[in-house]
């Protein structure tokens, strides 16, 4: 069986038992919508504008976040490692920053952006910078020195060096950093859209756990998952674009 | 050709410093195939590193056809220990990267990278990745890499040490048609005296640290060769040799780091 087909297989599964769960009584249908209820839901969101124009305006918000966070990022990871001094001063205040719930300083960036798109994105990209800073560095660090002796034994100068065989041997790494930053970029902008009750899936989770439409926000969750997925796909595409093995 | 005239290098360590090589002095000349040997830990990587420019900071003259080597030659083209592939270029791409980095046009690179892979026995393998090959497969690609370079001087530090013994003995013949055909100067930095004695016209014996020249034995073994020739009896005797010579060496190696993980336990 090819792995797809099993994924999708262990999908349906899951589904098929949280329908008999529901149907069976044991969970109630106000706590955990049945799988077959999803459609209609769908169906009624989509002719409410809930479904396209949210998702959207959330895959921008992450995309925007986890692009400006490479931008700066990787970079930023880059000069670490060259600079082993500031590596070694700077990665444990970075890798500590980690773990700081910075959602929570939401008042601070409503005040500083007001209730739109740059506290979204901003929070967004706070949370991707991290990993990708942190597993930038950790990719050129892991690149071993005989390649790069490889590359000065063919007279490669400091920049070819690091053009030619430094990043591309990194660059599994690069994206590892990558992934984690989209996941953390897209979960700190759903929060946000959700506390905020501003911008779009986020938003429409809300709205519809107020509404106390379960089908609804169960829907909201699945395009969550598949934004990411989206998201990740077309990482995994660059990746292997830019390097094949 | 080479010449490594008085050759000292010290390393600043914790307990005040170890000198890696003293007053090292040899010469290879050329289309001549040099093996250095010695026991674990008697400067040849250090040696290896030096001669290839990759350490500064020695006392002594490495000379290249006369001219002084200082950092990097253009002439010298090292073949590593380590895996040293390129695992995200395919192998016809990691055999043209050196002639990429000097320009040489695409079509002529490509060429001459797929001649070297003909030279090496990797015909049929152009596209694959280094993930895909055998490890002395991999190793052959990083010869013709190196091989691509056109160097003066073909420098390798024990390339098949981490394969076993029949596939070194199978790769040493390789080795040998290669540097027939291409009449490559060579030096071998080894810990096998019989990869040495199999490949090379002279065979360096080094002691010890301070790694410095023990003796020099001459392989007066007929040319060509193959690895038929370890069942020789003048093989065997060429092997005896050497062996008498490094064995003080290698045992005074062994107890000395031996002593050391004793004080580091204690």
């Amino acid at each position: 069986m090819k792995p797809a087909t099993a994924g999708i297989l262990g999908v349906a599964a899951a589904a098929l038992a949280m329908e008999g769960v529901v149907r069976a009584g044991w969970v109630s249908p106000l706590v955990v919508a049945p799988p077959s209820a999803l459609p209609e839901a769908f169906r009624r969101m989509w002719d409410e504008g809930f479904i396209l124009h949210p998702a959207l305006i959330t895959l921008a918000q992450a995309f925007a976040a986890t692009g400006a966070a490479a931008a700066i990022g990787i970079p930023w990871g880059y000069v670490l490692w060259r600079r082993p001094v500031l590596g070694e001063a700077y990665t444990p205040w970075i890798g500590a920053a980690f773990a700081a719930p910075t959602v929570l300083l939401f008042p601070l960036f409503l005040v500083l952006f007001g209730r739109g798109y740059a506290t979204t994105i901003f929070v967004g990209f706070i949370a991707a910078a991290i990993p990708i800073v942190l597993k930038t560095r950790e990719a050129f660090v892991a690149v071993p020195k005989v390649l790069l002796d490889v590359g000065r034994s063919f007279n490669l100068g400091e920049g070819g060096l690091v053009r030619r065989v430094a990043f591309p041997a990194a660059v599994p790494g690069i994206f590892t950093g990558l992934r984690l930053g989209l996941i953390y970029a897209l979960v700190n902008i759903i929060g946000m859209e959700f506390l905020i009750d501003f911008g779009g899936l986020g938003r429409i989770a809300s709205e519809m756990y107020f509404r106390f439409e379960i089908p609804g926000m169960y829907v909201a969750i699945l395009l969550i998952v598949l934004v990411s997925w989206i998201f990740l796909a077309a990482l995994t595409r660059l990746e292997t674009w830019l390097r094949p093995r | 050709m080479l010449v490594v005239d008085n050759v000292t290098k010290r390393f600043a360590t914790a307990d005040g410093g170890v000198t890696a090589l003293e007053n090292l002095s040899l010469e290879v000349s050329k289309g001549r195939f040099v093996a250095v040997i010695g026991p674990s830990g008697c400067g040849k990587s250090t040696l290896f590193n030096i001669i290839g420019g990759l350490v500064e900071g020695y006392e002594g003259r490495v000379l290249i056809d006369g001219q002084p080597v200082d950092g990097v030659h253009r002439d010298v083209g090292m073949v590593f220990q380590e895996e040293s592939t390129f695992p995200w270029l395919t192998t016809l791409e990691n055999v043209a990267f050196p002639l990429d980095v000097a320009g040489v046009p695409k079509a002529e690179r490509l060429e001459r990278a797929r001649a070297l892979l003909r030279l090496v026995g990797l015909e049929g393998f152009e596209s694959r990745y280094p993930a895909e090959l055998s490890g002395g497969m991999r190793q052959r690609t990083a010869i013709a890499r190196t091989l691509a370079f056109q160097p003066k001087l073909l420098l390798m530090d024990e390339p098949f040490g981490a394969l076993d013994e029949q596939t070194r003995l199978l790769l040493g013949d390789q080795v040998l048609r290669i540097h027939r055909e291409l009449q490559q100067t060579t030096l071998l930095i080894t810990h096998s005296i019989t990869e040495a004695v199999q490949l090379a016209d002279e065979v360096v014996v080094m002691t010890y640290r301070p790694g410095c020249l023990k003796r020099l034995v001459r392989v007066d073994l007929p040319r060509p060769r193959d690895s038929a020739i370890v069942s020789s009896p003048e093989f065997g005797r060429l092997v005896a040799e050497v062996w008498s010579d490094l064995r003080a060496e290698a045992s005074r190696g062994m107890q000395d780091i031996e002593s050391h993980r004793k004080e580091e336990i204690s």
